[in-house]
């Protein structure tokens, strides 16, 4: 490695919170060279954007303190320049760019003005900064620049807007480009293209790349050396290649086990009788139809995942099927009975054999009822488990069930990691004795480790109970694991209907293939295959 | 947007009929203005004459009939006690309650934004302590009472200012700044919150890292975010001070619209009432609307 660019020296920072200090990170090193790629992989938690934003001078102090460390660009320690200097330098000589791109634009602001802005903040001139704008919205792929210029952040697509961030970022060609999660929220094939313009772009400038990541296969994609981070700590660091195949740290280790894609693919059993039977779904919001003539079948104990594109109509799909929303035409029989065409009460009965587990556990769970109240909620809705003084007895056993304590039971959602949230929300849904659950993206929020327990957990409840799962992801890797059937679905239609076997080794599909080839394999070795595949065809 | 207004518009005509006929059937509850208007030893006769003269003999419908046709032509009728269009009278007290609540709102909306916006963008420092300090006294404080403390201090005491009624610059004084110090309080108060949450949304994170200054990050990149719950907060404090500012009008011996609205209810001269109603009415109409267009103005996701 050239001389380091920016060297992070043993940083600590302290988060001072009403409920006590938390160490955020922990004598944290690490140094970036020119054109070189940083990852820092970490989980939620783990400390890994702390020190990015103490490199930008971004972290509110207090609650933050920064106890001690130093932070060394172009011969200075960063954490000791003045105000006004550290600012001159943010923007023009390290920039900056960020996971919710619709988030950080500015919502009343031009896209243009935005960009604008990041070269006369500097004091250059606005017409030369204009100029230096249009070249970049071209750079960055931006159909028809001149007029992109005027509009506002909202009028974009969600990749769109991170090519507009990194637009803005490269504007003062800074020596050190920082991406926290930089493709994130995006879905998979807008993913690799975002990757591929910060490759290119390096190439271009020769600048310094540090991105913050928690997806293995973002770090093989794109880093050149990777630190791995635990609990505020770096617990191993090396070249990415070196540490994917020799991981040393036993945390390192868990977390490449557990990157998913990786296990036995599942088969249909094809004697289980049939429970759903879904015909010819539509679903038009306006002119824009959501569901264009979906059919699909579900048996008991079948686990069919539906993938696609945000916008591809999964979760439509879900809604209608759940009478959430109504559908246009078409059938959905639920052992023979159509669930479109059904009165209130007899869904109401039907409801209850068909539970939904939600992305966001955060959200679903009401934050004001006990573990008890939420799950036993049901029950009452329901009128089922008229013995009251068994419901007790019963939340615990559900509660084990999903692997949570007895204990449990009378504490608030607040008091769990996503990860327990989510196995509540999991309890809740069995509490109704179901015999399909609707997963709407239910790990897609967790961390890689945690992600993986859910999943066999929830196979577990398939195998032992005969439950089965519509399971909505754009995790490929996840889906593999845990499907025995896939649908592949874009704008409202499906592509590609088949055993998990054929649509992941032998896809028919244009399309289907297309999203396989985007996402994105743990291993750089294999990525470093498909790219030179990709270069070659 | 023209649709937009149109239909405010629609809505808005039906209330201001209902507003009519509220206050049209309630002002004739408040008695008979024969009694009031002539002499205390005029005869049966000559009340009889009176109530003739003015159409208040006719049944009370159809009173209301005339006066309704009348208001079609935009007539709203003569002022019993000034013997002069309702309309002129009313206009003309309007001449001083608008640029009275025009400069008040100005300083009102001007200072707040500032001094809020600084407060939030320093939270639990001392200048953010002693403007939420300050606010909150402004806010609560009632303004009938500061009003005759400071004609006590500021004309009799220190004779600065006149005690009351209008002719120069000076008498405009008191009046602006008491009745400024309500709506000031509420205001940066609702600046000083709107402001600390969108301080803390991502896109000033954004700016932070494009190295943007910080007089430009609270007034250029938050100001405009933040101000969109505020906008609704002005609208309403300058809708009442439209209304005519009553207490502080008649207390300062002002003759704008609050004051000419108690005169003409105490002398029961129906169609001046009438009539300030009316036009309080539309400037509210149009300041509500003037708030639509701001909102589409601040905001682009909400201009379709």
């Amino acid at each position: 490695m050239s001389e380091p660019l920016l060297t992070v020296k043993n940083l600590s920072v302290d988060f001072h919170t009403a409920r006590g200090t938390v160490n955020a990170v922990k004598n944290v090193s690490w140094s970036v060279g020119r054109g070189e790629t940083l990852a820092i992989l970490g989980e939620s938690g783990s400390g890994k954007s702390v020190s990015a934003n103490a490199v930008m001078n971004l972290l509110d102090i207090p609650p933050a303190e920064i106890v001690s460390g130093e932070i060394f660009y172009e011969g200075e320690d960063l954490l000791k320049v003045s105000y006004e200097k550290h600012r001159a330098l943010n923007g023009k000589k390290i920039a900056m760019i960020f996971q919710d791109p619709l988030g950080h634009l500015n919502p009343v602001y031009t896209v243009g003005w935005q960009i604008i802005e990041m070269m006369t903040a500097h004091g250059r001139p606005a017409d030369m900064a204009r100029a230096r704008a249009l070249e970049l919205v071209t750079r960055v792929g931006i159909p028809e620049p001149e007029k992109a210029m005027h509009k506002y952040p909202h009028q974009f697509s969600g990749g769109q807007r991170q090519r507009l961030m990194i637009a803005m970022a490269l504007m003062l060609k800074p020596d050190i480009l920082i991406a926290d999660e930089p493709t994130t929220a995006l879905d998979v094939t807008i993913q690799a293209e975002v990757l591929a313009l910060l490759k290119e772009l390096q190439a271009e400038t020769g600048m310094a790349l540090v991105l913050i990541t928690h997806d293995l296969g973002v770090v093989a994609e794109i880093a050149d050396r990777v630190v791995v981070m635990n609990k505020g700590e770096i617990v191993e660091e090396g070249v990415t290649r070196d540490v994917y195949h020799n991981a040393q740290h036993p945390y390192t280790r868990k977390l490449i086990d557990a990157a998913p894609g990786k296990g036995e693919i599942k088969l249909l059993d094809k004697a289980a009788p049939l429970l759903l039977d879904a015909k010819k779904l539509c679903k038009t919001y306006g002119k824009f139809a959501a569901l264009k003539d979906v059919s699909l079948t579900l048996a008991r104990g079948q686990s069919l995942a539906v993938v696609g594109e945000s916008g591809s109509g999964k979760s439509t799909l879900a809604r209608t099927l759940l009478r959430l929303e109504e559908a246009d035409s078409g059938e959905a029989l639920w052992k023979g009975r159509d669930l479109i065409t059904m009165g209130r009460s007899e869904l109401l009965g039907v409801r209850r054999q068909i539970q939904m587990v939600f992305q966001d556990p955060t959200q679903s769970l009401n934050p004001r009822m006990s573990v008890y109240q939420l799950i036993a909620e049901g029950w009452d809705i329901h009128k089922l488990m008229p013995d009251r003084s068994k419901r007790r007895a019963r939340v615990i056993e559900l509660l084990e069930q999903v692997g949570l304590s007895p204990e449990h039971v009378d504490r608030y959602p607040h008091q769990f990691s996503g990860g327990q949230r989510q196995r509540i929300a999991i309890a809740r849904a069995l509490a109704l004795e179901p015999e399909l659950i609707i997963c709407d993206e239910a790990v897609s929020a967790l961390d890689v480790s945690i992600q993986a327990q859910v999943i066999a957990l929830l196979d577990g409840l398939r195998q032992r109970l005969g439950i089965s799962f519509l399971f909505i992801a754009h995790d490929l890797g996840v889906v593999r694991d845990f499907a025995d059937t896939v649908i592949v679905m874009k704008s409202g239609e499906i592509v590609e209907y088949g055993p998990t076997a054929q649509i992941f080794d032998a896809p028919q599909q244009p399309y289907t293939q297309r999203l396989l080839a985007a996402n994105l394999d743990p291993d750089p070795d294999v990525q470093a295959q498909r790219r030179a595949a990709l270069i070659h065809a | 947007m023209t649709k937009m207004i149109g239909q405010r518009a629609i809505a808005s005509l039906l209330s201001l009929l209902g507003l009519m006929i509220l206050v049209f059937f309630l002002s004739r509850l408040t008695g008979d203005p024969a009694v009031l208007f002539l002499p205390i030893d005029a005869t049966e006769e000559m009340k009889q004459q009176f109530r003739a003269l003015h159409g208040l003999d006719l049944p009370l419908i159809e009173q209301f009939g005339r006066y309704v046709l009348d208001l079609l032509q935009l007539d709203f009728g003569e002022s019993l006690r000034k013997a002069r269009p309702a309309i002129d009278v009313v206009l003309e007290a309007y001449a001083w309650t608008l640029p009275l609540a025009l400069i008040t709102m100005g300083l009102v909306v001007t200072s707040a934004i500032i001094l809020g916006s600084l407060a939030a963008f320093n939270v639990g420092g001392f200048f953010d302590r002693l403007v939420s300090i300050v606010s909150l006294i402004g806010a609560s404080a009632p303004d009938f009472w500061i009003a005759i403390v400071a004609i006590v201090v500021f004309s009799i005491g220190l004779g600065w200012v006149p005690t009351s009624g209008v002719g120069t610059p000076m008498h405009w004084v008191l009046p602006i700044a008491v009745l400024f110090i309500r709506p000031f309080g509420l205001v940066v108060q609702v600046v000083r919150g709107s402001m600390i949450s969108a301080l803390g949304a991502p896109y000033v994170k954004t700016a932070r890292a494009k190295g943007v200054k910080n007089l430009p990050l609270i007034f250029v990149h938050t100001l405009r975010n933040g101000m969109l719950p505020v906008i609704t907060v002005i609208g309403d404090q300058a809708a009442a001070l439209l209304n005519g500012a009553v207490i502080v009008e008649t207390i300062f011996g002002f003759p704008g619209v609050g004051k000419l609205m108690i005169d003409s209810i105490l002398q029961r001269d129906f169609n001046v009432v009438l009539a300030a109603i009316m036009v309080t009415a539309v400037a509210i109409f149009i300041m509500n609307i003037l708030i639509d267009l701001a909102y589409g103005l601040l905001d682009p996701r909400i201009r379709n």
